[in-house]
């Protein structure tokens, strides 16, 4: 195999990996572009997400289609699980200074990984994620497994019909609106609350999705799964501008490459180091983030 | 208000410590620190399940020093820290008389320096690093080490599959796959083999295909993975969705990997400790009595469990007391055969044992399964 097919194997096998950070990323980047909060508790949504696909594709068997019908029940699960979190837990925190809410998603986080841990259904073992067999396709020199494909398809195609809505339909709007100003848009007569469910409800949805994704690639569940893509993907979110829709997605993808290469190429013990050694750098040089609007200091 | 909830709280306390301070026991405890939730949980339990069985044994036939044998067990999650706070726990409230454990290596290097300090006696049926007994002599194994194990893989690749060049992957956080992977190296190149690539990452990792692509450039004949069975099958999943083709090999972290992964692992290649379809009397009789009382077919670790608390309670009989002093020379009488083999300490209070190879085949019923290649004596 000669360097270039080495370089370009392996930025393949990173756009992989980051498309999974991007879907979880942009979970981050909309509820902090909304309600100004970190939400600590999205990686583990993305597991519970993950478990929800491995119930489906336990109970029925691995087959395309109901690969798909995981995708189908697992997304609105969790869009239902990440709204009870926001009425439960952070609506009542909405006027408190930002820092109470910061504690109660690290809270949250918490009680979703030890909760999984304790409940009978899930259990603290790691089990085994169905998936189809893999195969190796040859595209131009390269391989890329069946798995990867998916990734880049389900990726793509939610990122697509994301940017749909929230640019092109009356929630969008009002999401966009809340963003820019809560006050002024709960003025001119937006439902503020519904608004910020509907956010979480997307983020959520996206973060079960890609922990379909995730499992799909890394046949493993375990109640503590998303803590590592969680804090990655909220790292991606920060380099390509936190709030921005764009940036998390290029964050995401940014991240996954960077990684993969260092692994790849300097040394794998250094590679979570280069890339937050990068993230470091971006954030020197531009410290809203590859994307970010900058913040016009308030007096 | 606050007046109440302090006198309640020390009403509580009184009451615990009246509770936990009165009760008296005729047993002799013995304390197990195991895995039994997390990462290598199947060890954990079928280790568990093994000691207790021996301990049921045991106190049918009377129990030691004419008292019945208690086994408390904790979890240590397959946390070096949490494997601590159990030795301090099994040994400041429970007043174990000895600790059986910990599993893995990682976490029984965590506590031996504590438990010499301690003045208790560790026996860890399962730790296989080199280094695990060097903190001081009230520790005991009874399992062979990493670098007897490693040179045995590296000597299989070479002699048994003409194995010119070798890749190893490996964790380099956890002191057992780095054991392992120095013993697998030295060997492999002291007869002639070149390993063309190193590779590592840390524990807890799952994304692969960086150091696979890496590996697959270097054309390895042979893939040495020296890891436990839960990350094993994330490996090899990637290795084959890379397209990498390899005789993969691993040590006994591979037991219980035919539970876990799919198709590609068939034609894999583990050192381990036994095999349950051995034709040996004791592995027979252990075996079905096993399967009567839980079901499964035991695995290695959960027959080097049974081997230890018998070690021990026999040592401890013969001692005449639980003073770890004197239970540590009994220990060292120790010359019989076991389970998993005939042992006999030597003076670094390791056991010398031998080692089996197993092959990763395609069972009668479609499932993974092992089967049995040769032996290895040291």
């Amino acid at each position: 195999m000669g360097v270039i097919q080495q370089i370009l194997q392996q930025t393949l096998n990173g756009l992989a990996l980051g498309g999974i950070y991007a879907l979880l990323a942009l979970g981050y980047t909309m509820v902090y572009g909304i309600v100004k909060l970190i939400n600590f508790a999205h990686g583990d949504i993305l597991m519970l997400g993950a478990f929800a696909g491995y119930f489906v594709l336990n109970y029925f068997g691995v087959t395309p289609g109901t690969l798909v019908l995981s995708f189908i029940i697992s997304m609105p699960v969790c869009a239902i699980i990440g709204i009870l979190i926001e009425k439960i837990c952070y609506k009542p925190l909405r006027d408190s200074p930002r820092i109470n809410a910061l504690i109660t998603a690290i809270g949250v986080s918490l009680f979703l990984e030890n909760g999984a841990r304790v409940l009978p259904v899930i259990g603290p073992n790691p089990r085994v994620f169905p998936t189809l067999p893999s195969v190796t396709h040859n595209l131009f020199g390269l391989g890329i497994s069946r798995v990867q494909i998916l990734v880049f398809i389900i990726t793509i195609g939610l990122m697509i019909i994301l940017n749909y809505i929230v640019n092109y339909t009356k929630i969008g709007r009002a999401m966009r609106a809340v963003s820019f100003d809560q006050g002024a848009s709960s003025l001119m007569g937006i439902n503020v609350d519904r608004v910020i469910s509907f956010t979480f409800a997307l983020g959520s949805a996206l973060a079960a999705a890609a922990g379909i994704l995730f499992a799909s690639s890394y046949p493993q569940v375990e109640p503590y799964m998303g803590i590592m893509p969680g804090l990655k993907a909220f790292i991606a979110a920060v380099m390509g501008g936190i709030g921005s829709i764009p940036g998390a997605m290029l964050g995401g993808f940014i991240l996954g490459v960077a990684e993969t290469l260092t692994k790849g190429f300097i040394s794998s013990q250094l590679a979570d180091a280069f890339a937050f050694g990068f993230l470091i750098i971006i954030l020197v040089v531009k410290p809203t983030g590859i994307l970010g609007k900058p913040v016009g200091e308030k007096v | 208000m606050r007046k109440k909830i302090l006198a309640l709280m020390v009403i509580f306390t009184i009451i615990s410590i009246l509770v936990t301070g009165c009760k008296k026991s005729n047993t002799i405890k013995i304390g197990a620190i195991m895995s039994t939730s997390g990462p290598v949980s199947t060890y954990g339990i079928h280790t568990r399940d093994a000691m207790q069985m021996a301990i049921n044994e045991i106190n049918a036939k009377g129990g030691i020093l004419g008292k019945q044998v208690e086994l408390i067990v904790e979890d240590d999650e397959k946390n070096p820290e949490k494997t601590m706070n159990a030795l301090i726990k099994l040994v400041t409230k429970d007043k174990v008389v000895a600790v059986l454990g910990g599993l893995t290596s990682d976490c029984t290097l965590a506590i031996t320096r504590e438990a010499q300090q301690r003045n208790v006696l560790l026996f860890t049926p399962t730790s296989t690093n080199d280094t695990v007994t060097d903190a001081g002599d009230l520790i005991f194994r009874s399992c062979f080490k990493d670098s007897f194990q490693g040179s045995v893989v590296a000597r299989f690749a070479i002699e048994t599959l003409n194995a010119k060049k070798a890749a190893i992957l490996y964790d380099m956080n956890n002191d057992y796959s780095n054991g392992l992977t120095r013993a697998f190296q030295e060997t492999f190149e002291d007869l002639g083999g070149t390993v063309v690539a190193t590779e590592s990452y840390a524990g807890g990792d799952k994304d692969f295909n960086a150091q696979i692509t890496k590996i697959k450039a270097a054309e390895p004949e042979v893939l040495f993975i020296p890891d436990y069975y839960n990350t094993i099958s994330l490996v090899i999943k990637q290795v084959s969705n890379q397209g990498l083709n390899v005789t993969m090999l691993g040590g006994d972290g591979w037991d219980e990997l035919t539970g876990q992964a799919g198709d590609e692992a068939i034609g894999s290649y583990f050192s381990n400790h036994y095999s349950p379809d051995a034709d040996d009397p004791d592995v027979i009789e252990f075996v079905k009595k096993y399967r009567e009382k839980y079901k499964v077919t035991p695995n290695a670790l959960a027959a080097l469990g049974y081997d230890g608390a018998y070690i021990l309670l026999e040592a401890i009989e013969r001692a005449g007391s639980t003073d770890p002093n004197k239970v540590k020379e009994a220990l060292m009488e120790t010359d019989r055969k076991f389970v998993t083999g005939h042992i006999q300490f030597d003076e670094h209070h390791d056991p010398i044992k031998s080692v089996t190879m197993l092959r990763i085949i395609k069972g009668a019923d479609g499932k993974l399964a092992t089967e049995y290649v040769g032996m290895v004596n040291p």
